[in-house]
């Protein structure tokens, strides 16, 4: 798989990054030499087998549906850029 | 021309459902979902997306989704898992919602509505199970939005229809019929006003006897079914007006401004919606055994038709009225017990469609709101069909009890409105009534049989309604032929 | 007296020897006196010395790690430290609640040290991708220690804590571990909650011990594993008890497979030799070494890099400037917040990962690059299964070389990918697996092997690598350490 410009900039959107001039040209030449080396995969056959997404064997895990209090709200947004009435405070989103 | 309102198009409609189940807690923590908290005040690590945490599936969740799966004749996926759906936006603040896409809780149902054309199956493709954003409130004057987390992590069915319907009749019906059904399994409590119930209306046109599909547009933010059919023909003529002047529909999101009567479409401009799905890795694959699918099914009591049905069967109620009692739970229920404490089928239906329903029309509620008590209703027709009270004053007494749910007995006789039942009393206010109208007994003996009307009115006013008036008829008709 | 092993600190405790306050006191002031060298810590616990002395006072003395000084990995929440995954995008983050293994180390006695040093998000095989600095080897400081634990792994090399938490992705405990001299144990997934670990790849994460015995490591594990009700994925009725595995040395009866194709090409023929000879002395032990092939190494590492970078991708979205971490002070508007702050937040080969991990799950590449890893993972479990019905165990080297030369491994990203090959199937399985010492190179570097086991079978991890230590004495080499000048 060859990287082209045009999908740097598609995958960086995607992902919300800015990528300087040469951090283009460097993740185009970094993906498509990994993606490159990655494509051994498509030597071994896989028709016919279950992708494995959960190794643990642990299935039906459940909650009960009991209300535990919440968090202190000053904890919750502690972090934050800014906060307004009990609010996280950002800039207008568009509609 | 044919077409829909002769227009030469035809209509094809899809509904994306969005109901938030009445769980007491959120889907993933052990938040409170209850509504209209202080903001931020119903939020824990798990659901505010804090770094580290993992979610945990709420059980009641699951069981919800199965059970409205099983209603609407779906197939339970019993081996089904969660998947990510990655995007940004500050409502989320994961930047994924937690959703189902790859092995949906729910697939290829239906559900039956009544259509001009008869009875209509609006298939179903799919139900997910996934969790609700928070909410953004903008602040136009600062440029500012501020993020409340509360309702994030809601749990939430997404209930996505196969484009089946064609008129805004069709959606509302097939609407109805959905709430009416969650209503019956009790797992939300579908107020559009409050955003528990959303739908996401995918409409498109095309010519009369066009093979392909147009290209669809989605509208969302509609809150209550009035405004969708009005978004609905909106959006079906502006649609229509776009072809017919020889341009193309833009397939693309578009918001429903319902005080001013017309769609927009959005700005937003999320990225080619590539939203790059996959296995939820954080949650347990889950595993419906098929005693456990049982153990749902039996627990879900009789829905709308299956009630219809008995209704007309075992009350002798007419088709149109069991639809009405079966429409709305509460109502059904108020008629079952009400009938089961003695009161009789076809005047508990009278009641309950006719008074009940005009009252909470002219209120704007719903009958989930009723209050009032089935002893009351039932006693109330114990009044009427012993002759104690006439259907006059049941009505003004069912009045008392939609609005202060007193009990009927004892009202009836605090104001004295039994019947005047005493033969003797009754006899000497005709007696009073005939000397007091010689004209209106002149008239009637003269041929004029309207002329009994007004004097059995003016009987009953003389006993403030409270005379049998078929007996009063009976009475005078005698006395004046002697 | 600095006692060196938890071991050692438990029995001087008990015997009134020494007291919590002496001993955290004594690798406090080692962090003083090296630290600035070596760079094992983001933060230290400023409030340690009070809490080990509020120990000794009123402490809980019978607890399994009554009265240790424990460090743990800048990945793990705490509510009383920054907790930064050494990222710039997190700094300043104070996490509002505790991960549950912090909440467990608590519950057992431990005195916590501070947090240390990582690769940025656990992204790196070097702890040179870290916002604060890289680590250095403590037996060369012109090396790194490895990753992503590299700063943990450095701070038990360094005599700055007796042990220590990492976490393992694809090797991020166990090849710190070959590199410093150390024992770490990469727990079978769901042994150990992940509540509180800021996750790189959910799927593949566990967090484990290092320490300089396997007798240390069994004495952590026990303390963090088991059920917990925040995390989904932890198994339920996990109860390890060590205590019968490290006594019996005896190791009769019990199969070693030997993959011979691990230890062909690309691997550096000292390590190697201190594989054999380390096979030589499991089969003087008693066990029976049986030599097979494992064939699927050879898509181990593209699969692992394609899930643990998807996963990634999504995990690290939350990061956007809003809500905690770094916030940019200047933006136009929304989106141009979240560029910024990940832009600036996120550094290279974290970006780099995001995107790989993006591409992976993007539109038109999901069924070539994503779903086609999970079906290289399912071929992959399928023949560790095999394996496993034939061995107790499987030994294998933890990596081609040993320590690199700091500043040798950035530049070239699929080298240092590659350099994974032995350690990524363990997580792609969610397999248990031991890293322990079996030499040294020429240069004096240490090397390591590693013992994979089946789902939940630490304790015969735990006894494999016990017995090995009962006969060696590799585990007890320290390096010449250096002051700051």
């Amino acid at each position: 798989m060859e990287i082209d410009r045009e999908m740097v900039e598609y995958v960086a959107e995607l992902s919300k990054l800015r990528l300087s001039e040469p951090e283009k040209q460097l993740m185009q030449q970094d993906l498509t030499k990994v993606l490159q080396y990655m494509d051994i995969l498509n030597s071994l056959p896989t028709d016919g087998v279950e992708p494995l997404t959960h190794v643990s064997g642990v299935e039906n895990v459940f909650r009960a549906d009991v209300a535990r209090p919440s968090f202190n709200r000053d904890k919750i947004l502690q972090n934050a850029i800014a906060a307004e009435d009990g609010c996280i405070k950002v800039p207008q989103t568009v509609e | 021309m044919s077409g829909y309102k002769n227009t030469g198009y035809e209509v094809v409609i899809g509904l994306e459902v969005h109901v938030e189940l009445n769980t007491a807690t959120k889907i993933f923590c052990s938040c409170s979902t209850a509504f209209g908290a202080a903001p931020n005040t119903q939020v824990c690590p798990v659901c505010s997306g804090m770094p580290g945490v993992l979610p945990v599936l709420n059980q009641k969740v699951l069981e919800k989704g199965v059970a409205v799966g099983l209603a609407t004749n779906c197939s339970i996926t019993q081996k089904c898992k969660f998947d990510r759906k990655n995007y940004f936006y500050p409502d989320l603040p994961k930047a994924y919602q937690t959703s189902q896409l790859y092995l949906p809780l729910c697939r290829n149902g239906y559900l039956e509505i009544e259509t001009e054309g008869g009875v209509k199956k609006v298939r179903i493709h799919e139900i997910h199970m996934e969790e609700d954003a928070g909410k953004l409130n903008h602040e136009a004057q600062s440029g500012h939005t501020l993020i409340d987390f509360n309702r994030c992590g809601v749990p939430l069915l997404e209930i996505v229809s196969e484009p089946d319907m064609t008129s805004a009749e069709e959606v509302l019906a097939y609407l109805e019929k959905l709430k009416s059904t969650l209503e019956y399994l009790n797992v939300s409590d579908c107020k559009m006003q409050e955003g528990s119930m959303r739908a996401d209306v995918n409409l498109s046109v095309r010519k009369v006897g066009a093979a392909e599909l147009g290209t669809r547009t989605e509208t969302k933010n509609m809150n209550s079914f009035k405004a969708i059919a009005r978004a609905i023909e909106y959006e079906i003529f502006r649609q229509i007006e776009v072809l017919e002047d020889g341009g193309q529909v833009q397939q693309e999101t578009r918001r429903w401004d319902d005080e001013k009567g017309i769609g927009y479409a959005m700005r937003n401009k999320e990225n080619a919606h590539d939203y790059r799905y996959f296995p939820e890795p954080d949650l347990a694959p889950i595993n419906i055994s098929d005693a456990w699918l049982a153990e749902i099914r039996a627990a879900i009591p009789e829905l709308p038709d299956q009630k219809k049905e008995r209704y007309v069967q075992d009350y002798k109620l007419s088709a149109y009225d069991a639809a009405q009692l079966t429409r709305y739970r509460r109502l059904a229920e108020l008629f079952e017990s009400t009938v089961q404490l003695g009161g009789q089928p076809k005047e508990a239906a009278n009641l309950l469609i006719g008074d009940c329903l005009r009252l909470l029309n002219a209120d704007g509620r719903e009958p989930a709101d009723l209050q009032l008590a089935p002893e009351s209703l039932a006693a109330l027709l114990k009044l009427v069909a012993a002759g104690t009270i006439n259907k006059t004053t049941a009505k003004n007494v069912f009045e008392q009890i939609y609005a202060h749910n007193v009990d009927p007995v004892a009202y009836v006789k605090e104001n004295g409105l039994e019947m005047v039942s005493d033969d003797g009393a009754l006899d000497a206010m005709i007696d009073e009534v005939i000397a007091a109208n010689p004209k209106s007994v002149a008239d009637y003996q003269g041929g004029k049989k309207a002329a009994l009307g007004f004097l059995v009115g003016q009987i009953m006013k003389a006993t403030k309604g409270k005379a049998d008036a078929g007996k009063v008829n009976a009475k005078l008709a005698e006395k004046l032929s002697k | 007296m600095q006692y060196e092993t938890a071991a050692q600190i438990r029995q001087a405790l008990a015997a009134g020897q020494t007291t919590a306050a002496r001993q955290t006191e004594a690798y406090l002031a080692q962090i003083a006196k090296y630290d600035g060298v070596y760079h094992c810590y983001n933060t230290i616990n400023e409030q340690a010395a009070e809490q080990a002395a509020e120990f000794d006072k009123q402490g809980d003395k019978e607890g399994p790690l009554a009265g240790v000084p424990v460090a743990i990995k800048d990945n793990l929440a705490t509510e009383a430290m920054p907790t930064t995954c050494s990222s710039k995008i997190l700094q300043g983050f104070i996490s509002p609640y505790d991960a549950t293994v912090v909440q467990k180390l608590q519950a057992a006695g431990a005195i916590i040290l501070g947090k240390t040093n990582m690769d940025e998000f656990a992204m790196g095989s070097t702890t040179e991708t870290s916002y604060t600095g890289a680590t250095k080897n403590p037996w060369d400081t012109g090396h790194v220690p490895g990753g992503s634990s590299g700063g943990s792994a450095a701070a038990v090399a360094a005599g700055e804590a007796p042990l220590a938490l990492g976490s393992d992705t694809g090797g991020s405990i166990r090849q710190p571990c070959a590199y410093c001299g150390l024992t770490g144990i990469k727990p079978t997934y769901g042994a150990v909650s992940r509540y509180g670990l800021l996750a790189y790849g959910s799927s593949l994460d566990q967090i484990g011990p290092i320490a300089h015995t396997a007798e240390d490591c069994a004495l952590l594990l026990q303390v963090i594993a088991g059920y917990d009700e925040k995390d989904s994925t932890s198994k339920k009725d996990v109860q390890f008890d060590f205590a019968a595995a490290l006594q019996n040395a005896d190791l009769r009866g019990k199969k070693i497979g030997l993959p011979l194709n691990y230890l062909g090409d690309g691997l550096d023929a000292e390590i190697k030799a201190a594989i054999l000879a380390a096979a030589e002395q499991f089969a003087a032990l008693g066990a029976e070494l049986c030599e097979f092939e494992m064939p699927m190494i050879e898509y181990a590492v593209p699969a692992y890099y394609i899930i643990a970078c998807a996963e990634a991708s999504s995990n690290l979205s939350r990061y956007d400037g809003i809500k905690y971490g770094y916030h940019p002070e200047r933006f136009a508007d929304l989106e141009d917040l979240y560029l910024t702050a990940r832009s600036e937040g996120f550094g290279l080969e974290v970006k780099r990962r995001i995107m790989l991990g993006t591409f992976a799950l993007s539109s038109g590449y999901y069924d070539a690059y994503y779903q086609k890893a999970l079906k290289v993972r399912a071929l992959i479990s399928r023949e560790f299964d095999k394996a496993f019905a034939q061995y107790d165990a499987i030994l294998s080297p933890v990596a081609p070389t040993c320590a690199p030369a700091l500043n040798a491994s950035l530049d070239d990203p699929l080298a240092m990918y590659l350099s994974d090959i032995y350690t990524v199937s363990v997580n792609l399985v969610g397999i248990p697996a031991i890293s322990l010492p079996c030499g040294f190179s020429a240069a004096g570097l240490p090397i390591g092997m590693q013992l994979l086991g089946a789902h939940f079978d630490e304790e015969m991890l735990v006894k494999l690598a016990a017995a090995y230590q009962q006969k060696t004495d590799w585990h007890l080499k320290k390096p010449q350490l250096k002051e700051a000048e």
